[in-house]
Order: structure tokens, then sequence, then C-alpha cells
């Protein structure tokens, strides 16, 4: 994966934004990016879920779908035990059918990473080879009501014991108090704590919390501005806090990736996250993805579902296809 | 395959259960013409889809009869309250049979089945459903304080929306008390006359609603005839001329909605992803072929060439193909003759000196095709400035000021439509204010509602369909 | 051949789109014309009123965030839905009044087409209680009637089903949701209505009947802030100008008792009068 040297993130930033990352010139450039009017928006998104996804179309879409799901477990009650289940799910999906691809990665909290790697062995490796990455929760993950020094130190732990991604909150609060450079300072600095020794970074996906967010025009500035700090993904929602992840609000952070890519060159990933549990709706983002951003971002390294029930919603499409009729809850297996 | 170009996802034609000859619908029942019969074709690949009786002046004769007898002996002594139940219950049918009526409209229409589905179709329903609930309150409409119907209407409607223009039609004139004789367009008959086995479904007295297959000939006939008291006309800016004159000194009353070419403008702060999507519907939807299509981009010149490269890159993932599979955007046209009007307005563009940009889609062997396609380097003196072309072409024209806009937008004898893209709610505001056309579309277009009145300026026609204000063609003493 | 036996139907409340019994657990003997026993009808309390304008109040924004054209098609589908059970509406009216078939047939018939009449008024009466206004500067101008909210309705007392409908149907057009005391005498096809409304696709809330005794609960529904508007046509036995000056302590729309075969006629005053006019400004300007 590509991303440009941290070390010039600053400079490009600069350059783009005309000066200093500060509240003032933030807010003139996020201020200044094209209005969102929502009636359009959620009408495109409607309009894109029209699509009729069959046959070979709808067998490669259910596949692809598995390849790109983060698959999650982020609840107080979650053991060694409880990650050990869910990589083992990760890394075999359908009991019965040793050709369903795996997932792209599993998601857990700080602490649980060392379980999960320990649990992976072999199978832990980037998921564009084949393999499956360990992403953290991080930066006091949901709320982000924390100091900037936990937050790092939250960060830097999961790192420490082997996360390859690094999934952080932004503070709301700081964002819709307009304290934009307080965002982007705080995204800037966790992303230099993701920086392995050996001069490796964990990839950084930004958590905008768009539920909280409210509006388009706020999503849309805080997906500008996450990639301006150094975020290598935007992604939606903790899956907390409802609404999750939308349509509308998907197709606004993929329009925002797209001209991101027009303006420098460079890909950032998107990820929406919760309230994602079924095929339909899981067809309807890949269409989306292909038709706003483009069929290059339906890689693991541009695009994730943050999903846990999606997955055998998804397997049990996926047998249907096979079999030719439906199939119950009993015949794919709980994580 | 690259997953964006979709596996087929076809509609299936299986729910149409077509006579292959269909007759007149004439009191009640269908009857063969005297006129001869001509077919109706698919425009997606020039099949066959059945055959249609041509009314000849005897068979007009014989439906205005009709019309008259039931207007004279049940529908004028009916109360509001039973016309609105009739009204209802083919609203109701027409919810019930919306899948089978939007696969007819796309087989014949060439449209796109998303569009016939979710847009047609409903507001069809829609149509009836809220032209019902009028039937027994015309004293309530502000049109007067004892308002009648006017007698028996004669209607005829273009085939761009055929069973939608059907509605716009029927549903206001029934509920106003009227009978109705009405032609479809000789290229789509079809849901017409499936429209005429719900009536008959919906058991409406023999006579209340007449339909009378044709050509350009048939027309003028129901147009003509002297115990036609209303005429109301949907179609060309040409036609409606010569209809105004054909009921000069008459007391035939008349509407007609007719042609335009709508502008669309955009503000440099208009919210310009969505202003993208706008253009494409404005143009787009319906292959063009809409009245008020926004077939002028009217650009402010300091965003002009943003918008036109994310135009051309909204365009890329349109899809153009067989109207039946769930994925077309972009149907068939029409007609031949639609198609060569289409391929000549283009050509003189070209030779106007206008640079034609067209979307890389495969055209198939068969039917009737044009890709989307955009003019820019457009100037106001240019014909594809000026004439309507009724097609997916767009000319694209600038502007540097709120007030050369609004003189750009009015400088035509149409006036049916116009777009206000902009963040600025005060500006949105005045600049409708200023636009001479009946349907101002502020960040959106191509947006329709039984509850909202459509109709134009100047040369775009006059009268109102839709709304408290579309019951007005059709009550004595109110239009 | 022995006389099959019936299996009688038990007459709760409609509240938040359920049928509770009375949380008081109380009921009351309703007979027929001549005395016989008919149904033990729910006797509500003011708890089961405090819960049903509970019920109301959390659907209003849904019920009147829909779309007019919905809601015309809601209250469509409950006329399709009474005329599919004519039979049975005509045969409980026949036996709790004791008018002839005949009789109870017209009222039927009367009740759907008025329930119909009022169906299609939902997507055109802001075009005849609104309009534009020309106000004398650069400003763009509207009004357009809103739902007033929670609206109480004391049906007519001496009609089982035409009342009911009469007073009802109206304040769901704009918006409103509606808790409706019935016909103490005549209350069993309110129920039926009850289960008519939870069959046709109007969200829970939007309509709550309660059975029993007007002059209990009226008192409380006048006096509780979040009811809205207080229809009070079939209050005329009540002391209802105690109750009108109850509601005035929130300033709660009321309207008085009407009697006689005119009483809550249709009209689009009875539309109207549980509605408020919003009126927006906006300047224009091109510069």
């Amino acid at each position: 994966m590509s991303r440009t040297e941290l070390q010039t993130l600053p400079e490009r930033a600069v350059e783009l934004l005309g000066g200093e990352p500060d509240d003032t010139t933030l807010r003139r450039y996020l201020h200044g990016l094209p209005g969102v009017d929502a009636v359009g928006l959620e009408q495109r998104a409607a309009d894109l879920g029209t699509r009729s996804i069959k046959t070979t179309s709808k067998a490669w879409a259910l596949d692809k779908i598995i390849e790109l799901i983060d698959l999650t477990t982020l609840e107080g009650a979650d053991t060694p035990g409880k990650v050990r289940s869910l990589v083992a799910k990760a890394m075999n999906p359908d009991a019965s059918d040793p050709t369903c691809p795996r997932v792209a990665a599993v998601c857990v909290y700080g602490d649980m990473v060392p379980y999960a790697v320990e649990a992976l062995g072999d199978a832990h490796g980037d998921p564009d080879e084949g393999g499956i990455s360990v992403a953290a929760v991080a930066t006091a993950f949901p709320s982000g009501r924390a100091s900037l020094e936990v937050k790092l130190a939250d960060t830097a732990d999961a790192v420490a014991h082997g996360a390859d991604e690094i999934d952080m909150v932004i503070d709301r609060g700081a964002f819709l108090a307009g304290r934009y450079g307080q965002v982007y300072d705080q995204i800037a600095r966790v992303k230099q704590a993701c920086r392995r020794e050996d001069g490796s970074y964990a990839s950084l996906k930004v958590i905008l919390e768009t539920g909280e967010l409210k509006t388009y025009d706020n999503i849309k500035r805080a997906s500008w501005l996450a990639i301006l700090a150094g975020g290598d993904f935007i992604k939606t929602s903790t899956g907390k806090v409802q609404p999750a992840a939308t349509l509308p609000t998907t197709l606004l952070m993929l329009e925002v990736v797209r001209d991101w890519y027009r303006a420098t060159g460079e890909r950032i990933g998107v990820k929406p996250a919760g309230g994602i549990r079924t095929s339909k709706d899981a067809i309807k983002y890949l269409v989306t993805v292909a038709e706003i951003a483009g069929e290059e971002w339906l890689q693991p390294h541009l695009f994730r579902y943050g999903a846990s029930s999606l997955l055998n919603d998804v397997l049990r499409q996926r047998k249907k296809i096979a079999t030719g009729h439906y199939t119950g809850s009993d015949y794919v297996t709980i994580d | 395959m690259s997953f964006l170009e979709y596996a087929p996802a076809p509609e299936s034609r299986a729910i149409l259960s077509l006579k292959p000859e269909y007759g007149l619908f004439i009191d009640g029942e269908f009857h063969p013409g005297t006129g001869g019969t001509f077919e109706t074709i698919s425009p997606a690949d020039e099949s066959r889809i059945a055959t249609v009786a041509t009314a000849s002046d005897e068979d007009v004769d014989a439906a205005v009869t009709a019309a008259r007898r039931a207007f004279d002996k049940t529908w004028s002594k009916m109360s509001g309250r039973d016309r609105g139940k009739y009204l209802f219950r083919i609203a109701r049918l027409i919810q019930e049979r919306s899948r089978e009526l939007a696969v007819a409209e796309s087989l014949d229409n060439g449209k796109p089945i998303k569009e016939s589905r979710d847009v047609d179709i409903p507001l069809v329903a829609a149509w009836f459903f809220y032209y019902a609930g009028w039937a027994d309150k015309l004293d309530y409409a502000g049109l007067g304080p004892n308002p009648r119907a006017l007698g028996v209407a004669g209607q005829v409607i273009p085939w761009n929306f055929p069973l939608l223009m059907l509605a716009w039609k029927i549903a206001p004139a029934l509920a106003a008390g009227n009978t109705v004789v009405l032609k479809p367009a000789e290229t789509t008959p079809l849901t017409a006359l499936l429209f005429a086995e719900i009536l008959q479904q919906a058991d409406l007295p023999p006579g209340v609603v007449n339909i009378v297959t044709g050509a350009g000939a048939t027309g003028a006939a129901v147009v003509r005839h002297p115990d036609v008291d209303k005429v109301a006309f949907t179609g060309s800016t040409a036609v409606g001329r010569e209809i105004a004159k054909a009921v000069a000194g008459t007391d035939k009353k008349v509407t007609l909605e007719l042609g335009g070419k709508a502008a669309n403008i955009i503000f440099e702060d208009a919210p310009i992803d969505q202003a993208v999507d706008g253009i494409v519907t404005g143009i787009f939807f319906n292959q063009g072929q809409v009245c008020c299509a926004g077939s002028r981009l009217v650009v402010q010149e300091s965003i002009h060439d943003e918008v036109v490269e994310r135009l051309k890159a909204r365009l890329s993932t349109l899809r153009l193909g067989d109207p039946l599979d769930k994925n077309t955007d972009i149907g068939a046209i029409n007609s031949l003759e639609q198609l060569n009007r289409v391929r000549e307005l283009s050509r003189i563009g070209d030779e106007e000196g206008a640079e034609r940009w067209t979307a890389d889609c495969a055209i198939p062997d068969k039917g009737f095709w044009f890709a989307p396609t955009i003019f820019t380097n457009v100037q106001t003196s240019h014909r594809i400035a000026r004439d309507e072309i009724f097609g997916p072409v767009l000319s694209v024209l600038t502007f540097r000021t709120p007030d050369e806009a609004i003189a750009k937008a009015n400088n035509t004898p149409y006036g049916l439509s116009a777009g206000i893209w902009t963040e600025k709610g005060s500006r949105i505001l005045a600049v409708a204010d200023k636009l001479r056309a009946g349907v101002v579309w502020a960040n959106t277009f191509n947006r329709f509602d039984p509850s909202s009145p459509f109709g134009g300026y100047k040369e775009s026609g006059y009268g109102r369909e839709g709304g408290r204000h579309g019951l007005a063609a059709y009550l004595k003493g109110a239009a | 051949m022995s006389k099959r036996l019936t299996v009688p139907k038990t007459y709760k409340l409609f509240v938040g789109g359920k049928f509770p019994r009375s949380e008081s657990g109380r009921s009351y003997e309703v007979v027929s014309a001549k005395g016989d026993f008919l149904a033990n009808a729910a006797m509500a309390s003011r708890k089961d009123a405090r819960d049903a304008v509970s019920a109301a109040d959390g659907a209003v924004k849904g019920w009147s965030g829909t779309t007019a054209y919905n809601r015309g098609q809601v209250l469509y589908r409950v006329a399709e839905m009474l005329e599919g059970r004519r039979a049975q509406f005509v045969d409980e009216i026949v036996q709790q009044t004791g008018v002839s078939n005949a009789v109870a047939t017209a009222e039927v018939d009367e009740s759907i087409d008025r329930w119909v009449w009022y169906a299609g008024w939902c997507d055109k009466f802001a075009q005849v209680a609104g309009n534009g206004n020309p106000v004398a500067g650069p400003y763009f101008n509207i009004s357009v009637p809103e739902p007033t909210g929670v609206v109480a309705v004391i049906a007519p007392q001496d009609s089982a089903l035409l009342g009911l409908v009469s007073t009802v149907a109206p304040a769901l057009v704009a918006g409103n949701t509606v808790v409706v005391v019935a016909s103490q005498r005549y209350p069993l096809s309110a129920i039926s209505l009850s289960e008519v409304l939870a069959t046709s696709d109007v969200p829970a809330g939007v309509v709550n009947v309660l059975t029993g005794s007007p002059a209990e609960i009226a008192p409380w529904l006048a006096s509780h802030p979040d009811v809205h508007g207080l229809d009070l046509t079939g209050a005329g036995e009540l002391d209802w100008i105690e109750l009108q000056m109850a509601a005035a302590q929130t300033l709660t729309r009321v309207t008085s008792p009407e009697q006689g075969p005119d009483a809550a006629a249709p009209s689009l005053a009875r539309i109207a009068q549980f509605t408020e006019t919003k009126t927006v400004w906006h300047p224009k300007s091109l510069v």
C-alpha cells in the first residue's frame, strides 16, 4: 500500500491549505468546499440501491464482500476465548466449503491484539496477499473522551503488540465546537504513534462517528480533515451510535476520496461500519464504490466493511447460489 | 469481467398477456375500427408487439357520440362522491397491476424499466388517487361558486410518457365531471389499451372514457369534432399551433402543453456533485425525450471546466441497452423518425461549431439508439441552443452574472421549465421570480407530483396540469 | 341437530396499537336496546387515558412526518377494510341500538363514504388552507397549515359508529393523532373500528380508543398538558364548561358540543380547527 511518506504530510497539508493547519486556516478551507444537498445525495444513494446484481455478478460480489470484511468483536465482555473463536471463523468462514474466501481482517480492542495475533499464526499477513490482518480500535474508543497522552499510549500499545491497523476516533466535541486544529493535531499525532521500531507504520483508519456529526456538510469536512492530517482510511462509525453506516454517508465519503485522488493522485480507503447486516445491503455498497470512486477501490487496502453478522448472511446467500435453495441459520457457524 | 459490466438482470415479459390485435375502446367495449390497422413495435429491437386499429372519422364520431351520451345520461347526473369512487378503483387497479403496466410501457416506448417501474407507473396511480379526492370537493377548489363540467373532452397525448400523460388528462377530466375521448400517440398505444381493460375491471360506466388509437388524422378528427367541448393536447409546439388555429372562433376550451428548451442554471456555489446529478437527470432521464428537459446547461463560467469534467466522468457509469434490463439507465429512442431528428440536429450542432462529446456506449445492432451527448462551446445563436432536440443531447453555455444567466434562460420562445443550482436561498427565490417558466426546480430537477401544477409560459403552451389549478381546465367559468 | 355454541368476542381498549384491558381491571355491561346482555366493555381509568395520551404523543412525529399522500393512502385503506366488514358493523349497530337493518346499513355506508371524503383531503387541504402571501417587500412569504398535535375527542354519545368516524377522521387528515372516548352506551363499534385500524397500516398510537365513562375520563384529558386539541362534540351531557376551563389552563384548543342529526357533519372546518398556520419569510435578492 502506497501512501505519502509521513515526513512530507505536514508540508503537503500546508501547501494545500495555504497555511498552517490551525483553526482559522482549516475553517477557511473546509467551509470553502462545495456544499452537499442532502435530498439529492440521498436520492443518488437510493438510485444506486436499485442496481440489480444477479447470477455471475452476484456470485463475484458475495466472494468480494467476504474478502473485504473486518470481522469485528468490540464488547466489554470480550475474552481471549471469544477472540480465538472469531479468528477461527475469520480463517475458515464456511465450515462446509474450503473454497470460501477469507476475510480481510479481524477487528478487536487493543488489549485483545496479542490473542488475535497468536490465534492467526501463519494466516497473519497482508490481506492484499491472502493474509488476514489485525485491526485494533484505539484512542479511547468509542467515545474518544480522554487526554491525548492516554490516546497515544492506547495506540502505541496496540501497535507494539502486533496490530497492523489502528481504527482511531476523532474528537467529535472538538470538531463540533470548531476546533479543527485540535482534531487535525490529534490525528497527526496518532499517525506518528503508529510508527514501529523498524520505521514502518500501522495503517490508520480515522473514525468520524458520522451519527454524531449529523449533517452531510460536517461529514464532508471531517473527511477532508482526516485525509489532510494523515489518515489512510476514513471510517464512518464506531458501531456504538445510531445511525451507524448509511449508504448516503458512504457515498459522500467515496466522493471525497475520489476528489482527493483527482487532486493529488493518491487513493485513500473508505470503511463503512455498523448496521450492514444483509448481503443485499452489502452489495449496494459495492455498487456504490464501483460507480462513485471506481473499481480500483474494491480491494482490501481501499475498502472494508466493519461487520459481524453480515458474514453469515453472505455465506447463506453464497450457499443458495451454489445449491439452488435457501439455507437456514443452523447451517452457518456462529463466531 | 469487470464488476461494472453487471450480468443481465432482465425483467420478465411473461407477466404480460397481450392480445395479438386490439380494437378501439368505445362505449365500454373493444370494437374493430374502420380505418385500417397499423403495428406497434418495440423500439429496442424493432420487433412487432401488436396490431392496433386506426380510428376513422366515423369511429371518432361514434366515440364522441358515446361520450356525449354517457355525459348526458350518466356521468353528469352522478354525485361527485361516486365519480370519486370510480377514480379510487382505477387508482387501486393500477397499483395492483403496476409491474405489468411498467413492462408494457418499457416494451412499447423504449424507456428503461427502472424508470417506468419507479417513476411513471407510481405517478399514474398517484394522479388518479389525487384527483379521485377532488371529485366531491369541487366547491372548495376556489374555482367559482358552482363549478360545472364542460362536457366532452377530446384529448391527444404524446409518446414520451404514454400512460402518465393519459393519467394527466383523464383523471382531472373525470373528477370534474367530464367524459373523454382520448387518442394515444401512434407509436405508444399499448398501455392505453391495457388501461381500457382496467376500466372494464373497475366497471366504469360505458362511454365515460373512450380510447381511439390512430395517427395524426385521428387526432385532428378528435380535435375538430363539433361536439367536443374541451380540447387538451400535449405534444409539439408546431401541432399545438395548428390546434389553437383549429379551435379559433369555436366555443371549445383548449389547453396545450408543448415543447421546451429549459435552462439548467448552475451557480458557482452550487452543491457540485448533486448539481451534476441534476444535470444528468435533467437531460438524460427518459433519453431526454421530455418537454421540460434541462437541455441547456447554463453554467457559471468560473466552474465550467470542472462541471463539464465531472459530468463526463458521471456519464461513464450510465448504461445504455435493453429497456427491460433492470440496470439499464438509457433506453431506446422511441422511433426512427425521432432518432433521425436527434441525429440531424446534432449534425447541425457540429456544423455550427459546437464541440461534441459522446459517452462511450456499446450500441445494439437493431433498434433506435443515441448515446448521451454533450455539446460544449454552444452560443445562444446556435440552433442547438434554440431548437428542441428531444433527445439525450445537452448544449452547454456559460454566464458571468445572475442577470446574464436569467437573460440567457429567458431568451427563448419557450417557457416550460428551468433549474437553479446554488446554496444561497435568497438567490434561488429572486432568480425564480425572474424566470419566465411555468415550473422552476431549485437544487433538483424533473420532480413531478399530482398536487404540483405543471405547464408553460409563452410557446410552451397554456393551462396547468396537476394540483388544484389542474381542475380549472375542465370546469366552466374557471379558466 | 344442536345449535352451535358461539365464541363471544372480548372488547378491550385500543392504545398504542395494542388491545389492553383497563389497568383498573374494570368493565361494564353493554346491553342491547331490549336490555339483553351483549358484552362487557372495558371501563377506562385516568391511567388508561394517560397511557393513551402518551401513545398519541409518541406517534405525532411519525404521522405528521409522513407525506400527505401516504396519510391519504392509509386512510383510504381503512375505508377499504371497513367496506370488507360491512356486515359485521351493521349487525353490531342493530344489536346495540335496536334500529332496523336498513337504518344500520345506511349508517355504515355513510360512515365509510365520510371516511373516504376525509381521506381525499390529506393531499389537498394545504392547497386550500395555505397560500403564498404578496407581502410588500423583497420577501418570499408562504403560509401552510400544520397539525396541532394530540387531539382528544369526546365522540357523539348517541351514535355507535357515524359520530365516532365524523370526529376522528378529520383530526387525522392534517397529521394529528387522536385519543377518543367512545359512546358509553354503544361502545362496541368503536372497538371493532379499532380492529380495522390495527389492520390498515395505521401506525401504532395514531388513534387510541377508550371505552367507559366520558364523565370520568374527560376531565383528565382536558387538563393534560400533552393534549393540544379538545373536541367536545359529544360532551353535551357532561359539565363541558368545566372541561373548557380546565383546557384553558394550557391553552388547549377547544370546540363546543353539538347535538342533533347534523352533529359533526363533514366540513373543512373540522379539519382546520386542529391545525396551526405557519408563515415563513425569506428574502429574495439577485446580488
